[in-house]
């Protein structure tokens, strides 16, 4: 994992420049449009719009690969699967299909800081304050999580010496266990600290 | 664990319940912790149960623990943040994969019935009181983590596909051993965690927390 940076390419396209809440909502028309689309040539013409968005965007080829990359065997399976069930046009639209849904929502996330779409998620997330969580308190739980991985990190670094010592490094249990009681006596500790600091005043 | 300074906090009494009280600062860290713990559990190399031979994660290990230990509403809050972090760009699903891609994806169901996952998973430990035996904890994993998330997982990639029902389950049954063997795991840990830290048990951290006054 090359640190918690997110995939955003620096630019200032007009793709770059709409506000994250747009993005989302287009993304979500957009990949509802997909599944009802059929024909491979209307799939073909989806195609060319999300080239042509791509181009514009200019986040490059290589950021645009590293989208697509994740789910390409599973493409490649799908689409020798379908050539033996179906016909070849159908496979060709449904592996289009999943390579552009996958392509669209890695151009929001390639043109989207992680700030702003954090901060548009919490806006989403405002709902939750019916059930009785305060935005501040839903904004502290992300930071929150957000530091707490490389702590988690640092107890399996740990744990795992620990299960070396034993002798036990052969046994999930005796890596598992340990660790998730660790990371509740943190959550515990932190939880105490936080409240000794007057959160819950 | 000392709650007496708590309890003297004061803010309590009025009619407004304070965000404090639905939600304290002892849950949201819970939360915060498992929702990380999830994530390191999906880095590569965190824990090979079979060798390298087969990269299965452990990530789904963690959606049940988080569900066991939490309980129904702040083990579904978990995931929800997890998922959120994810949306919002952070490789922190199995293998690096992060950013929204992964919710119009093929396995987008099996992401969001992660949810609902771990609720039910927590709800059937719940109901098993002070301490949930290991067979109640297995049920629990293979009801919530298992079969909830293939519920909701493999008609969305049908959808997503456009394969029939039928394909898509036949397909997605490759990777159920493997779930099975992972909720068999979880059941074991869950009940070595709640046995070495009685508040780990949903049951037993609500008294307490009813206990402290809060």
């Amino acid at each position: 994992m090359n640190g918690l940076t997110g995939a955003y390419v620096r630019g200032g396209s007009p793709l770059h420049r709409l506000p994250a809440g747009a993005k989302l909502a287009g993304l979500a028309a957009s990949c509802t449009a997909l599944v009802l689309l059929r024909s491979p040539a209307s799939l073909a013409g989806a195609a060319a719009v999300v080239a042509a968005l791509y181009a514009i965007s200019g986040v490059g080829a290589a950021a645009a690969w590293a989208q697509i990359r994740p789910v390409r065997w599973f493409v490649v399976s799908l689409f020798l699967l379908q050539l033996l069930l179906a016909d070849a046009a159908g496979a060709v639209s449904s592996s289009l299909r999943v390579v552009l849904a996958v392509a669209l929502a890695g151009l929001v996330t390639l043109t989207t800081r992680t700030a702003d779409l954090m901060a548009c998620l919490e806006r989403c997330l405002a709902p939750a304050a019916l059930v009785g969580l305060d935005p501040f308190r839903l904004a502290l739980l992300l930071s929150l999580t957000l530091r707490s991985v490389p702590v988690v990190a640092g107890l399996v670094t740990r744990v795992r010496e620990a299960q070396l010592a034993r002798g036990v490094e052969r046994s999930p249990r005796a890596f598992a266990v340990p660790l998730v009681v660790s990371a509740l006596r943190h959550a515990d500790a932190l939880g105490e600290a936080l409240a000794a600091r007057g959160l819950d005043d | 664990m000392t709650d007496e300074g708590k309890a003297s906090t004061g803010s309590e009494e009025e009619a407004a319940v304070p965000a404090g009280r639905r939600f304290p600062a002892g849950d949201l860290a819970r939360v915060a912790v498992f929702a990380a713990l999830i994530a390191v559990l999906g880095l590569p190399g965190t824990l090979n149960v079979f060798g390298d031979a087969v990269p299965i994660t452990l990530q789904t290990l963690g959606v049940m623990l988080t569900g066991a230990i939490l309980g129904t509403w702040r083990g579904a809050l978990a995931v929800a943040v997890l998922l959120v972090l994810v949306a919002a760009g952070l490789p922190l699903l199995a293998g690096g994969r992060g950013g929204l891609g992964v919710f119009t994806g093929p396995s987008a169901g099996f992401l969001i019935g992660w949810l609902p996952g771990a609720a039910v998973t927590g709800w059937i430990v719940e109901r098993g009181g002070r301490a949930p035996g290991t067979v109640r904890l297995l049920v629990a994993c293979l009801l919530g983590g298992v079969g909830v998330v293939y519920l909701l997982g493999v008609p969305v990639q049908a959808a997503v596909t456009g394969l029939s029902l039928g394909k898509t389950a036949l397909l997605s049954a490759a990777f159920l051993p493997g779930d099975v063997a992972k909720a068999i795991l979880t059941s074991v840990v869950a009940r070595g965690t709640q046995r070495a830290y009685p508040d780990a048990v949903p049951a037993v951290h609500r008294e307490r927390l009813r206990a402290g006054g809060r």
